[in-house]
């Protein structure tokens, strides 16, 4: 294991930001450690927080594991972080509005033009397009690794529907009922803003037919659907409904839902659904998740839907190297947040790199998600090099590799006592007819000593996030 | 509100309210199953399956009706709609799924009841008393019928779960009276004899009624009595005239909430004035059979109106 | 020359549908080969909806019916002056980026046999490759009504080397994507004679210079004057004139009829 910033300890002392901290896990016998932990897994499984794996089957009711350490930053790490983050989800957006008007950015010559149009997440029908104050992307996710005392790097864009926000919101709302003293003692930026900040969002990018308070909901696939929680929890915490398809349709310019007093008309659609279900009669025929005719009322201005179909194209892993030239591109500023560096597969050359350096690089999919299909190089073994080295070269444009990033470590709780774990970052950037960023995120920790796969669906846990007040 | 949500929120109370009852009816089955049998001990709990509805589904799983079973079927078995765990865990899921309308102490009570019931399903059964766990599930009824009633806002949706425990309730107390006369009693001599009596007594302790009975009724138990606190005491929150004018409120105030009278109002109207203006003489004349028959049958009608009314999503 | 158009499509049900939703590109766009005369269309029952240009430079219009119905029609008619540009699409207003037209999908996937097809045109240049593509498509695929159905594949389609007008397209676009030429499916009408039980539809290649260049592989010749062009997209289902949903109804029946005439004045 190669050596990692820990954010708590610089050069065996302990850094500013974790001061207080130290003196509270003194105050923290083993004892009554455990007792706080119980106490915690009781109040996540009686709000019913719960995460489902897809596919995995088992227990439906399985809990994030929560780590009660607190991750942090100083005020200053933060403003950093705002300025790229806030930087970043405006050249995402710029680039959104662009690929599908003029494409002046594949003009120029700056991207490739088939990584954009061949591109499965770009949709045609959109093309042309400029949703309400030109954003296409509302909730950007931008996950960010930090490897040093000044050095973060952006891991990948999520500019569709990214989720873990419930969690961030949670995860401080536990801390404080069960530490009330450590609030007092440090001084904590609050993120309790930030459901009223994604209903202000969402009202503010309402279709041009809309008149008067828009109406906001929230589309969710369904209760068995594994982020559930997550979508009741930010309906109800926006005060707006969570509708499914089935309680949605389409009748003469606009997108109706069906209540008791008869049908009430909608105006923003916050959508937890992939593009391909929404609409069966523009995307896929047999989805039942979605709404018959919604995008023929979208594309008309009857309605908005946030992110607006084919927002995908911008935080897909190929598109992702080519961030920083959108920020030059668009911004005419220079990146603030730097991307990991990535080599395509697609390339001969970087391809040749890739398979003589298995070993020492994180392989992934460009379309994958969740952790799966990839290859940690450094974890693997002889034989799992191999199998990937096959799947690779069998299909290189599906890959992309990074080097593998020594991710720093936050002091966390274990069986016996506090060790380091390897820990990212998410904030949720929101964009509207203003940019939103609420000091915090959802940090994540790999809780396996030396793992680097965060995934909750890989064993992962949570953290909650501090950023001091100056 | 949301035509489904309406529906979601009307589903989680009639769940509720039938998981109660089917405690309440295995706690008559065990009573009636300690007296001195007279026509067999089988026929007992034999006439609880007849009673919940569910004597198929049970003779297709485990044949012969022996007690455990019994217990285990209208209990724990997942595979049995009817059951308290099934009931349970569809009314935990449907309050899940509309989450936002509750508010989080009715949520805290029922997720908490559901953890419990999946701590009891892993106890070994012989670990277990069936009274407690018929008194667990009327305890856990009680704090989410209070906490509904203490903290919920009275909107639509309050009147959806009202409306859904009164339509459930009003049901199944008519079956549990047409059953106890026509199933459980195996002779028609025995009405009014002491078997009938010993278990009209059984009947009103499960449902927790036996007290208020005999402040209402001084004297022994007739079914004159028994028959006017059933069906028409409009004090009596279980008799079938109570459950009917909780329909009408919760009719009404929806009504009045929407501006709108519906043909479910009609319909629900027209049900109260039977009961309030029949005598016991007039539902004996009638036939109790026929009587209850017939009252059921409304009942669904009123329930698939209510549907039509409001929760079809197709209102206009 | 002057077309006339009637096109209606019937839906019955056999059980009351509570709702339906269509989508249709069923209005012809102006392009330097077609002029609309007048053109009307009309949903029985129908609520009309949001109407715009795509990026396709196709006409959406979206349509709406509050059931309970047991019967919808579609009725299509109206004029449209045509003339011959030999195939090429000229002046029509489209915004869509070429090399989207280069991505397969499930209905234009092509296997080995539509990949060796699309080999034959390696080194020709590309509007000989078009050409070339066409007249291999249309010998292999032999104009057979009923010999596949609506989801064929064009793999299947040429494995079992019959097919309809749907088909012949599929092959060629699938095979023309494979030899690197966007390529894209069109719905419109033809000038056939008679009542017809369907609309007419043909692929599209892009030809560097040219543009769009129409090829009806099924009828042997590339659009003249007795085509109207009506609608584009990636394969049959991407250009469906009709795209609809219904609520409830249970089964459903359809009956389409297709009358196109030339005008004397």
């Amino acid at each position: 294991m190669t050596t990692c910033f820990n954010e708590m300890f610089d050069d065996g002392a302990v850094r500013a930001p974790y001061a207080r901290l130290e003196d509270w896990t003194r105050s923290l016998p083993a004892g009554l450690r455990h007792m706080k932990q119980a106490e915690a897994e009781a109040l996540f499984r009686r709000i019913g927080i719960t995460f489902a794996v897809y596919g995995e089957g088992g227990d439906p009711d399985r809990l994030i594991p929560f780590d009660m350490f607190p991750r942090v930053f100083t005020a200053n790490e933060w403003a950093r972080l705002d300025r790229g983050i806030r930087q970043r989800a405006r050249a995402l957006n710029a680039f959104l509005v662009d690929v599908y008007g003029r494409g002046e950015i594949i003009r120029a010559g700056k991207i490739p033009a088939h990584l954009v149009y061949r591109n499965a997440a770009f949709e045609k029908a959109v093309v042309g397009i400029v949703p309400p104050k030109g954003v296409y992307s509302h909730i950007v996710g931008i996950d960010i690794v930090r490897t040093g005392r000044d050095e973060f790097f952006v891991l990948e864009d999520n500019c569709r529907t990214p989720s873990g926000v419930s969690y961030m919101l949670e995860n401080r709302e536990i801390m404080m009922r069960m530490f009330p003293d450590l609030f007092r003692e440090n001084r904590i930026e609050p993120v309790d803003s930030y459901p009223a900040l994604l209903r202000r969002t969402l009202a503010s990018v309402a279709p041009l037919k809309c008149e008067g308070e828009p109406t906001v909901v929230l589309l969710t696939p369904g209760h068995f659907n594994s982020a559930y929680y997550e979508h009741s929890f930010l309906a109800d915490m926006m005060g707006v409904e969570l509708v499914e398809g089935q309680d949605l349709f389409v009748e003469g310019e606009f997108v109706w839902m069906r209540t008791t007093e008869g049908p009430r008309r909608v105006d923003v659609i916050y959508r937890r659904i992939d593009d391909a279900f929404i609409d069966p009669l523009c995307f896929r025929p047999d989805s039942m998740l979605g709404i018959a005719g919604l995008m023929d009322v979208y594309r008309s201005g009857g309605v908005n839907i946030c992110s607006c179909p084919g927002a995908g194209v911008a935080d897909d892993k190929a598109v992702y190297t080519f961030v920083p030239e959108m920020i030059r591109f668009y911004l005419g500023e220079e990146p603030i947040l730097n991307n990991v560096p990535t080599w395509q597969c697609a390339l001969q050359d970087d391809l040749k790199y890739v398979l003589a350096h298995l070993g020492d690089l994180v392989v992934k999919e460009v379309h994958g998600s969740g952790g799966y299909g990839m290859l940690v190089g450094p974890k693997s073994t002889a034989d799992q090099i191999e199998r990937f080295r096959a799947r690779i070269e069998e299909n290189p444009a599906k890959y992309i590799a990074q080097p593998t990033l020594a991710l720093s470590a936050t002091p966390t709780f274990v069986e016996d006592g506090i060790a380091p774990r390897h820990v990212d970052l998410r904030p949720y950037c929101l964009v509207g007819d203003r940019i939103e960023l609420v000091p915090g995120g959802l940090t994540r920790v790999a809780l396996t000593e030396g793992s680097l796969v965060v995934n909750s669906s890989q064993g992962g846990g949570v953290k909650d996030t501090w950023v001091l007040a100056e | 509100m949301l035509s489904r949500t309406a529906d979601t929120l009307f589903w989680t109370a009639r769940y509720l309210e039938r998981a109660e009852n089917m405690a309440r009816l295995l706690e008559v089955g065990a009573r009636i199953s300690l007296l001195p049998s007279v026509h067999g001990y089988r026929s007992e709990w034999d006439s609880l399956l007849q009673a919940s509805g569910t004597a198929e589904g049970f003779a297709r799983k485990y044949g012969e009706p022996v007690a455990r079973n019994i217990e285990s079927f209208l209990f724990f078995d997942r595979d049995n709609p009817s059951s308290v765990v099934s009931c349970l865990t569809q009314a935990r899921e449907n309050a899940r799924i509309v989450r936002a309308a509750l508010t989080t102490q009715v949520w805290d009570v029922l997720n908490t009841a559901f953890q419990e019931m999946k701590q009891l399903e892993r106890t070994p059964r012989s670990e277990l008393e069936l009274t407690q766990l018929t008194e667990w599930v009327t305890r856990t009824a009680a704090l989410v019928r209070g906490s509904i009633g203490a903290t919920l806002l009275r909107n639509d949706g309050y009147d959806f779960l009202n409306l859904g425990y009164a339509m459930e309730r009003a049901d199944a107390t008519a079956r549990l009276i047409d059953v106890k006369y026509y199933v459980l009693l195996p002779r028609v001599e025995f009405v009014g004899s002491g078997l009938d009596n010993y278990q009209w007594m059984t009947l009103l302790r499960a449902l927790s009624l036996h007290r208020a009975f005999h402040w209402s009724y001084a004297g022994d138990i007739t079914a004159r009595k028994i028959v006017d606190f059933l069906i028409l005491n409009p004090e009596n929150p279980r008799a079938l005239r109570a459950s009917v004018e909780a329909i009408n409120t919760a009719l009404g105030r929806l009504a009045s909430r929407y501006g709108r009278q519906m043909d479910a109002q009609v319909r629900a109207e027209a049900m109260l004035a039977p009961l309030s203006e029949t005598s016991v003489e007039g539902i004996f004349e009638e036939g109790m059979h026929e009587f209850l028959t017939g009252f059921i049958t409304e009942i669904a009608a009123l329930s698939h109106q209510v549907w039509e009314d409001y929760l079809t999503g197709d209102v206009r | 020359m002057i077309l006339t158009v009637e096109h209606v499509t019937r839906y019955a049900y056999d059980a009351p549908v509570r709702g339906l939703v269509q989508s249709h590109r069923l209005t012809p766009s102006d392009s330097e080969g077609q002029r609309v005369l007048d053109w009307d269309v009309s949903v029985s029952d129908g609520i009309r909806g949001g109407r715009f240009r795509d990026g396709a430079g196709d006409v959406v219009e979206s349509w709406s019916v509050t059931g309970p119905v047991l019967a919808v029609e579609v009725r299509v008619t109206g004029r449209v002056e045509t003339s011959d540009c030999a195939g090429v699409l000229r002046g029509h207003r489209e915004t869509i980026p070429t090399a989207c037209y280069l991505r397969d999908t499930p209905l234009t996937w092509a296997d080995s046999a539509l990949r060796n097809l699309a080999a034959q045109a390696q080194g020709m240049e590309p509007l000989q490759a078009a050409h070339h593509l066409s007249g291999v498509v249309s010998k292999a695929i032999a104009w057979t009504p009923g010999a596949t159905q609506s989801q064929t594949t064009a793999a299947e389609a040429l494995e079992r080397r019959q097919g309809v007008c749907q088909d012949h397209a599929h092959a060629l676009i699938a095979a023309a994507r494979d030899a690197g030429i966007p390529a894209r499916y069109v719905s419109g009408y033809l000038l056939a004679g008679g009542v017809q039980d369907a609309a007419h539809a043909w692929a599209e290649l892009h030809v560097p210079g040219l543009g769009w260049i129409g090829f009806d592989a099924a009828n042997g010749c590339c659009p003249d004057a007795r085509y109207i062009r009506l609608a584009s997209g990636l394969d049959a289902q991407d250009a469906a004139p009709i795209r609809g949903s219904a609520r409830g109804g249970g089964g459903e029946v359809l009956d389409v009829t297709v009358a196109v005439s030339q005008s004397q004045q």
